[in-house]
């Protein structure tokens, strides 16, 4: 316990020191830094936020510090987390290598794979996008055409990708490609790891119904990727690929928890309050201290009510983890599936209890928030979609967990 | 609060899984359902459960009994919720023993506990007055008469209340609530047992010119509010965690029929309609596991967001429980609805213990008070 103390005092220091004030204050979604070649900082004091934490590893805490990772475990991650929460800090670097290539590399990437591509995930050096679907394969992931083919030192690719997040402004992508054009369509795949600095790789952004385009389609003509890039062996990449679909659908359950407070386990003398509400008695007024519209009032009761036993979930499950040590537990399979709805939910009540507030489009008569609310509303109906749809989240759970017949 | 158990309260989790499985499995409660004995409990039973010390798991050491905490004898509950047991420990060792044991004096302690703790004496408690629960704005009277109070009034879906041996009554004194203790034989009591739809013991109770001595009062006169919501969050935690041993069965019981039922040449869990619907169930169930361990630990590991949480179980727990005993049901078509098989037993517990103090809308409402809407 002392150990953990003078760690706790230690972090509190270095990140005293270290945090500039600026990266201690509320961010929007353009102050998000992501890293890579063509990064471009809207404040010098988020490249030094950034590469202060990436020297120290603290970018990804958990992870190896032969790989320029933390090194920290459960408990003094806990304790870093909670020292940049009491600061208000801002993540120094968010990235799909962090959340998904970086945790499925650790466990599948050879030695020299790590050490070729962690640090760099860490330091925030190269900026990766995921290159899974496609045109003809959405919920059918394993009928993917992309083919890479060998040719001795490399490999030649052609096809294309779709719903490859920001592919535009990436350096890299992880990539599902067929191998084995022979094999049944689960064993013919590999993971490939392909630069995208190459005259073979072109993107072109796609315009969504909320008017932004977080999404690309990929094109590989004739691209090239060195063969030493292929993960987890020829013709393995399936399992490869759903050990990271685990990664990224945890991270999309994530969505619209970050301020999850319902599950701390900590004591705490702040009085118990309600986003939803709040924002709805702005909108509906209140009635002797009811919110005034009972209707609302009850989505919003179970909305609340659901929000807390989900984060218990979610803490439930570290808990049991650690206690374990193994996987994950029973209780993550629901993440994805439950997570997204959940999400999708808030912003259907947030519209109900806005009215046609939360219907507008652009102009001045609209408040940024709202506006930001609209296009937000729109972009959760992808979140059901992404990384797996709900059903297909349903048939993983009926036939993994619940093992019922196929 | 922690959300996976102790080595003590795994180790009671198990005795009461080896217990219900062998002792009480689902065909003691039928047996008892059908042997039309008016307690709908076995005393032997009974008394194996008090010799195993649950009836003095929340009762102080120096009364007997073991103080191993709410989540300690909410895991047990748990268990025995899978298979129906049948007891009056809710109501004695769970309701009437935290009552005495927050409000009583010494010697009411070492009288009853004590009791309580060996297994010798059932209580229960007559607190509501309509069909929904509703714990405030008692009509049921108690008017101090020199050193005695007389009783008017009639109670409720009073649990255990056709055979416990002493009653604890909530009655309105005037400028609060106050309880009181009398032997269900005292004059002016009159019990009416009412046959529930889960063949468990409940009734209801009038008072008429009951005298009580002011030895019977329990707590300060008028003082008693605060205590009643303390103990009946208790209450609905452990109430909540039976009932989600019963989602759990009922649920299981339900996935095993999927995979042995065949219909069109197949297994009808092969059926994508059936499939998506467990799995969700499934979901529930799991976020209904996070509400009950977090209540039941609130209470020992001193939380101070207790109501809520308590609520919150109590709420989710009776939706989910309404949910999945619909849903076994259904999923179990034609044998589901006949006598024979045991899922509807689940569906009518299901509905019973909802009601138990406080249902679905009255904790969802209650939560939302709580969080300042």
């Amino acid at each position: 316990m002392s150990d953990l103390n003078a760690f706790r005092n230690e972090t509190r220091d270095w990140l005293e020191a270290n945090c500039p004030e600026s990266m201690r204050t509320p961010m929007s979604q353009g102050d998000v830094v992501w890293g890579g070649r063509k990064v471009e900082f809207k404040d010098p004091d988020q490249k030094l936020w950034m590469d202060r934490m990436g020297e120290k590893g603290w970018t990804c805490p958990t992870w190896p510090k032969e790989y320029g990772g933390g090194g920290l475990n459960f408990e003094e991650n806990k304790v870093l987390q909670e020292e940049l929460m009491r600061i208000k800090a801002r993540p120094a670097l968010n990235s799909f290598g962090i959340w998904m290539l970086g945790p499925a590399l650790l466990e599948y990437g050879t030695e020299e794979q790590k050490m070729q591509h962690i640090p760099k995930i860490v330091k925030g050096e190269i900026r990766w996008c995921q290159g899974y679907s496609e045109p003809g394969s959405g919920s059918d992931l394993a009928s993917l055409k992309t083919k890479a083919e060998d040719q001795g030192d490399e490999y030649l690719i052609n096809g294309q990708k779709v719903w490859t997040s920001y592919a535009d402004e990436c350096d890299m992508i992880f990539t599902l490609v067929r191998t084995g054009p022979l094999e049944p369509k689960h064993e013919g795949i590999s993971f490939l790891l392909i630069d995208m600095d190459q005259e073979g790789v072109t993107t072109k952004p796609i315009k969504l119904i909320s008017g932004k385009s977080p999404f690309c389609e990929t094109f590989f003509d004739n691209a090239t990727a060195p063969k030493e890039n292929l993960v987890g062996g020829l013709n393995k990449g399936w399992s490869v690929a759903k050990r990271l679909l685990q990664f990224e659908r945890n991270m999309i359950a994530g969505m619209g928890f970050g301020s999850a407070s319902s599950g701390s386990s900590k004591k705490s003398d702040a009085k118990p309050s309600s986003g939803l509400a709040t924002m709805a008695k702005r909108y509906v007024g209140e009635k002797e201290d009811k919110l005034n519209d009972s209707g609302l009032r009850n989505k919003i009761i179970d909305h609340d009510m659901n929000s807390q036993a989900f984060a218990l979930t979610l803490r439930r499950a570290a808990e049991e983890s650690k206690k374990s040590n193994q996987g994950p537990s029973a209780a993550s399979s629901i993440f994805k599936y439950y997570g997204t709805e959940h999400n999708k939910l808030r912003y259907e009540i947030m519209l109900e209890a806005m009215g046609t507030n939360a219907l507008g489009w652009d102009g001045a008569e609209f408040g940024p928030e709202e506006l930001a609310i609209t296009r937000e509303w729109l972009r959760t109906k992808a979140n059901s979609i992404e990384g797996g749809t709900s059903e297909v989240q349903l048939n993983v759970i009926s036939k993994r967990v619940l093992e019922l017949p196929q | 609060m922690s959300l996976v158990l102790n080595e003590e309260q795994s180790y009671l989790k198990d005795t009461a899984r080896d217990f219900a499985k062998n002792k009480t499995p689902v065909s003691h409660f039928r047996g008892v359902r059908d042997s039309e004995n008016p307690e709908c409990f076995d005393r032997e039973i009974w008394k194996e459960m008090a010799n195993l010390g649950w009836s003095g798991i929340l009762i102080p050491e120096e009364y007997g009994g073991s103080d191993f905490g709410v989540a300690g004898i909410g895991v047990i509950f748990e268990e025995l919720g899978r298979t129906l047991t049948p007891s009056p420990m809710f109501s004695t060792a769970v309701v009437c023993a935290s009552l005495i044991k927050e409000a009583g004096n010494e010697d009411q302690k070492k009288e009853y506990l004590t009791k309580i703790a060996s297994g010798e004496m059932t209580l229960a408690f007559a607190l509501e007055e309509s069909s929904r629960h509703s714990p405030t704005n008692l009509e049921t009277t108690a008017k101090k008469d020199g050193d005695s109070y007389i009783i008017n009034g009639k109670k409720t879906f009073v649990l255990d209340g056709g055979f416990a041996d002493f009653l604890i009554i909530a009655a309105d004194t005037g400028k609060g609530t106050s309880l009181f203790i009398a032997s269900k034989d005292a004059k002016g009591i009159d019990i009416k047992v009412t046959p529930m739809v889960d063949s468990r013991n409940a009734a209801n109770i009038s008072f008429k010119d009951l005298k009580l001595s002011s030895s019977n009062l329990i707590g300060e006169e008028n003082g008693s509010d605060q205590i009643i919501e303390e103990v009946l969050d208790i209450s609905r935690s452990v109430i909540s965690a039976e009932m989600f041993g019963g989602i759990q069965e009922a649920f299981d019981v339900t996935l095993n029929y999927l995979k042995e039922r065949d219909q069109f040449g197949t297994k009808i869990g092969s059926f994508q309609a059936l499939q998506h619907r467990a799995a969700i169930m499934f979901s529930e169930i799991e976020l209904c596991k996070s509400c009950v361990l977090e209540s039941l630990t609130s209470f020992d590991e001193g939380s101070n967001d207790i109501p809520r949480l308590a609520s919150l179980a109590k709420a989710k727990i009776g939706e989910v429980f309404h949910l999945v005993s619909n849903e076994a049901v259904q999923m179990h078509g034609g044998i589901g609805v006949t006598d024979e098989y045991d899922i509807g037993f689940y569906l009518k517990r299901a509905r019973v213990a909802e009601q138990i103090f406080g249902n679905v809308q009255f904790h969802k409402d209650r939560y939302a008070e709580l969080t300042g809407y």
